[in-house]
């Protein structure tokens, strides 16, 4: 048996006896990625669709801003809010170094300026469709942000799985922040980077294949709500 | 339905509005005044600045020159709405799309909704309060589009040519709800290209080229005896607009 094909089976042995250790890196690195992408929801598309409908002094320098941090390296992040968050840092009292919530924040910080550059392009587009029938209804502003965020939300779906998609492949800056410490911050990519560099592949396959497939799987389940909404509303 | 609450909006007194695109003047010293009553058709062929004018009246754009006297006073903040020739519509139910209108005026959900419902079945469309608007077929789009701007009681409307394409029976319903908006005392300024449905729907018609207003009179003084040269050719379909390719 060559160690591709031994990888691949003690993988999918790990997983179909529901191995314990995959099973709480699994769980940790959902309800981190998930909760920073609910962060990055809440700010993320809501300061796109402002920068998609507002006028204001600067506004093309904060497109430009925006559009670069979509590129931003995650390690760059992770040393960022290491710096705040260690003992020494601003908000070192605060002892979240090495925490999951370290690693929350550090992912809300990757994925919000992604969602809101793909939220300000998608409100954008809709709001030189929508803009006259807005004004001649006498929305305000503001007010119109929130019906294009309503009109758009079948699309905007795109920016949250995109954030998604960030949040869970990303390894840097929970590598750093969290420290990647069994049973309290591994999550699958870095226990991932961790079992390869042991030589432990199975338990690196078999994290990688759950990866794939909870990506696979809401990719799956957006584009089948993307379908029934494009029938529903036409 | 109640009717729309007074304000002080008109006459409505359109001073020399000018207002130029692509180094040409699609409004050059627009002036016309409106009283506060009746349907007021505006002809004229096409680049003749009608629509353009309606967006200025409903604050979409703001002239180059010229002003507007709302009745003595600045722009009224809410009753005065547009229906524009291609309405859009949000991806929402037909009767969320009537209730949208609403919003802006601060009105509550509950009568939002009854609101909605009592409109609906005045256009005709209460039996499809709960499909997709944008499954709707242009007369219907066009019947959502008059109730979601009737929904909001307003005291003028302005209405670009809201039969353009459509098929006579859903013109028909069209102009039927227009004078029914028109009874409840709204003013109407609309414009069309159909001489017959000016003749139908009009208090009184105003004709206009090359930006400008050539004669407002009354619609059966303006069909039996057109003061202007201009409108006597529009009318009798003679075509001195002829674009060169």
């Amino acid at each position: 048996m060559n160690g591709l094909t031994y990888a691949f089976s003690e993988a999918l042995g790990l997983l179909t006896g529901f191995d314990h250790r995959v099973a709480e890196i699994v769980l940790l690195s959902l309800q981190v990625s998930g909760l920073a992408v609910c962060l990055g929801t809440l700010v993320g598309l809501p300061l796109g669709a402002c920068l998609g409908v507002g006028r204001f002094p600067g506004r093309q320098l904060w497109v430009v801003f925006l559009n670069g941090c979509m590129g931003l390296p995650s390690v760059v992040v992770g040393v960022l809010v290491y710096l705040v968050l260690s003992r020494s840092g601003p908000l070192g009292d605060l002892g979240l170094l090495y925490s999951p919530s370290a690693m929350v924040i550090a992912q809300t910080l990757l994925v919000v300026p992604l969602m809101a550059a793909i939220a300000r392009q998608t409100v954008e587009d809709a709001w030189r469709e929508y803009e006259e029938e807005l004004t001649a209804m006498r929305f305000r502003w503001f007010d119109s942000v929130r019906v294009l965020l309503h009109d758009c939300r079948y699309s905007l779906m795109v920016a949250v799985l995109a954030g998604l998609g960030r949040a869970m492949s990303e390894v840097g800056a929970v590598m750093i922040v969290g420290g990647n410490i069994d049973h309290a911050t591994r999550t699958m990519t870095t226990a991932i980077a961790l079992e390869t560099s042991k030589g432990d592949l199975p338990l690196a396959v078999a994290l990688g294949l759950v990866l794939l497939a909870v990506i696979l799987l809401l990719n799956g389940l957006a584009y089948g709500l993307r379908l029934w909404a494009m029938r529903r509303y036409a | 339905m109640v009717a729309p609450v007074a304000a002080p909006m008109f006459p409505l007194r359109i001073h020399d509005l000018r207002w130029h695109a692509g180094g040409r003047a699609v409004l050059d010293g627009f002036s016309l005044e409106l009283d506060g009553e009746g349907i007021t058709i505006l002809l004229g062929p096409n680049g003749a600045g009608k629509s353009v004018f309606l967006r200025s009246v409903c604050g979409l754009l703001q002239p180059d020159a010229g002003h507007l006297d709302w009745g003595g006073g600045p722009r009224p903040a809410f009753g005065v709405t547009m229906v524009f020739q291609q309405p859009k519509m949000f991806r929402d139910s037909v009767q969320a799309n009537v209730e949208l209108a609403l919003r802006p005026l601060g009105v509550a959900a509950a009568e939002r909704r009854a609101r909605a419902q009592a409109v609906l079945e005045r256009v005709g469309l209460a039996h499809r309060a709960g499909d997709s608007a944008r499954g709707l077929s242009g007369g219907e789009r066009q019947r959502l589009a008059l109730a979601r701007a009737w929904i909001t009681r307003p005291r003028l409307l302005l209405l670009d040519e809201p039969t353009a394409s459509l098929d006579p029976s859903s013109v028909d319903a069209i102009e039927r709800i227009v004078r029914e908006i028109r009874t409840e005392g709204t003013r109407i300024l609309m414009t069309t290209h159909n001489l017959g449905q000016a003749m139908r729907l009009a208090d009184d018609v105003v004709f206009i080229d090359a930006g400008r207003v050539c004669e407002h009179a009354p619609v059966q003084r303006f069909f039996a005896r057109p003061a202007s040269a201009a409108a006597r050719l529009y009318i009798q379909g003679e075509l001195p607009w002829r674009m060169a390719f």
